[in-house]
């Protein structure tokens, strides 16, 4: 690790201002990511703003009837909350889904959505990457590509976003809450949070330098019966290959998004539209502009074999 | 207090200092920068294991690395130093973590527990205990994480937790065999001990219920 200096935050605007005045500077929360990659120095801050001193650790109820979950909640808290569980069982699903029991209590919320990607070589500081050191090139296109994206990817990235948590969150339509360097607060659809890699792999959210997240907001309750279901090289304790996070109603019609297909969760509302109609017709749709290598075409049918799953295990 | 000093010369700095001895190509000059980069030393107080403990340190040292290098308290392993293996679990404030991943000047007041504060050799832990009952080791090494990361789950369990393969999430999780491989996904046994480990965690975990 680079030599680093260290301040602890007491409120987020103090936070975001802290930040934004040093060129180098990142906010430390749960740590599990960003110490990980400051140890391969992927990432090599010259200054930490440790934020686990704010008060942002609540899951409250929102006047809409949603819930407003502060951006420290640790995951193991988010998916073991009585409300969530009862009213959000997608969420909780995929959140039990990710990482070892271990890293779920030290995950937050927050952090969980910056999560970066983990495409090999992205890691492997020996190789170019355009998300790592923009304008060097893609050792993926044309590499080891078996875990990559098969939609929404440039010819300068095929990254997959690795959180579980953030694809339920797109099918909930969840809204994230941040505090920028001059104070003022924003709030920004999940849809638009995460970006598709274009020519800028390397900017991977909306959020601008210093703009800290302060909460998570679901809807209300949307009813339905709600499944995640993640396939991976192992039963437990590994990224997906594919997963798929629904909510279907009793009629038939619901709302889809998956993972391990693309840079950011991907959900086409054009798609839920589909619905009624099963599971070929909503991956028909979700997956129309895939465009897979040869080593990871196999996620096509993949995607629309747990789909229909998925699909099959709502009527049950 | 850093008593980094007690120790004369670790058998890793030994094997560095050796390899840098006789290395015939020059450091690059990124190496040579790295070694001029001063270190930026902050003060952190811990209660491990019962007792306050400050600590001057560089901010880069880890948790781990604060407890088996800073505070000697070796029973908590070095195995990836990723987050992957689960070798380095400790207790911070009663949740299994892993303590690679988190800084010790993060961990500012708060409580740690190690291997070496669960029990003793004249007063186990059950958790430790039952490992031996149960033969849930070979090798040893991946243990101290194996049963902190034990006694974590127990207590998740407790809490109504819930985990992937729980079948119902707003039913009082299982102890069953299924829930607890699940819930130990994260600490590996290279020796493959993981059925004597299930059975130890068991038998805790019938004795409490």
């Amino acid at each position: 690790m680079k030599p680093f200096s260290y301040e602890r935050a007491s409120t987020p605007a103090q936070a975001a201002a802290a930040v934004a005045a040093k060129p180098g500077a990142k906010f430390v929360a749960g740590g599990t990511n960003l110490l990980d990659l400051m140890k391969l120095q992927i990432e090599t801050p010259t200054h930490l703003v440790d934020v686990n001193a704010l008060q942002l650790d609540r899951i409250e109820a929102t006047a809409e009837g949603g819930l407003r979950i502060g951006a420290l909640v640790r995951n193991t808290d988010l998916a073991a909350d009585a409300r969530v569980r009862r009213d959000y069982g997608v969420l909780s699903r995929a959140l039990v889904a990710g990482a070892s029991g271990q890293l779920r209590n030290m995950a937050t919320t927050a952090g969980n959505l910056l999560q970066r990607t983990r495409c090999p070589y992205f890691y492997d500081t020996a190789m170019p990457c355009n998300k790592r050191v923009a304008g060097s090139g893609c050792s993926a296109i044309g590499g080891f590509s078996r875990q990559h994206a098969i939609v929404g990817v440039s010819d300068d990235c095929i990254a997959t976003h690795p959180s579980d948590m953030a694809v339920a969150m797109r099918t909930l339509d969840a809204t994230v809450q941040t505090i920028r360097a001059d104070g003022a607060a924003r709030v920004i659809p999940i849809a638009d949070f995460h970006r598709l890699p274009g020519n800028t792999p390397h900017i991977e959210t909306a959020l601008q330098p210093g703009e800290l997240i302060t909460s998570v907001t679901l809807p209300a309750p949307l009813g339905g019966t709600h499944l995640y279901r993640k396939v991976r090289d192992r039963a437990s304790y590994a990224f997906a290959l594919v997963s798929v996070a629904a909510i279907v109603q009793r009629d038939g019609s619901g709302r889809v998004a998956m993972g391990g297909v693309a840079h950011k969760p991907w959900r086409l509302e054009a798609a839920d539209a589909e619905m009624p109609r099963g599971a070929t017709a909503v991956a028909r749709r979700l997956l129309a502009d895939a465009r897979p290598t040869h080593e990871n075409a196999f996620k096509v049918p993949l995607a629309e074999r747990t789909l229909a799953a998925v699909l099959s295990q709502a009527r049950s | 207090m850093d008593c980094t000093a007690a120790i004369p010369i670790s058998r890793r700095n030994l094997l560095i200092a050796g390899a840098s001895a006789t290395a015939a190509v020059p450091l690059s000059a990124e190496a040579q920068a790295a070694a001029t980069e001063a270190a930026i030393v902050s003060s952190v107080s811990l209660e491990v294991n019962g007792t306050t403990r400050t600590l001057e340190i560089d901010t880069r040292t880890t948790l781990l690395d604060a407890l088996r290098e800073h505070l000697h308290l070796t029973g908590t392993k070095k195995g990836c130093d990723q987050g992957q293996c689960g070798a380095c679990t400790v207790l911070v404030n009663g949740r299994r973590t892993v303590s690679c991943l988190s800084l010790a000047v993060m961990n500012a007041g708060a409580k740690i527990t190690t291997i070496e504060g669960l029990g003793t050799p004249a007063s186990l832990h059950p958790m430790q205990a039952a490992f031996i009952k149960h033969d849930g080791y070979q090798c040893g090494y991946c243990t101290p994480g194996q049963i902190c990361s034990a006694v974590g789950v127990l207590d998740e369990i407790q809490r109504g937790v819930p985990s992937h393969v729980s079948a119902d999430l707003t039913a009082q999780p299982l102890l069953s065999a299924a829930e607890l491989r699940e819930r130990m996904s994260g600490n590996i046994c290279r020796c493959g001990a993981y059925s004597n480990i299930v059975d130890a965690i068991s038998e805790v975990a019938g004795a409490r219920s």
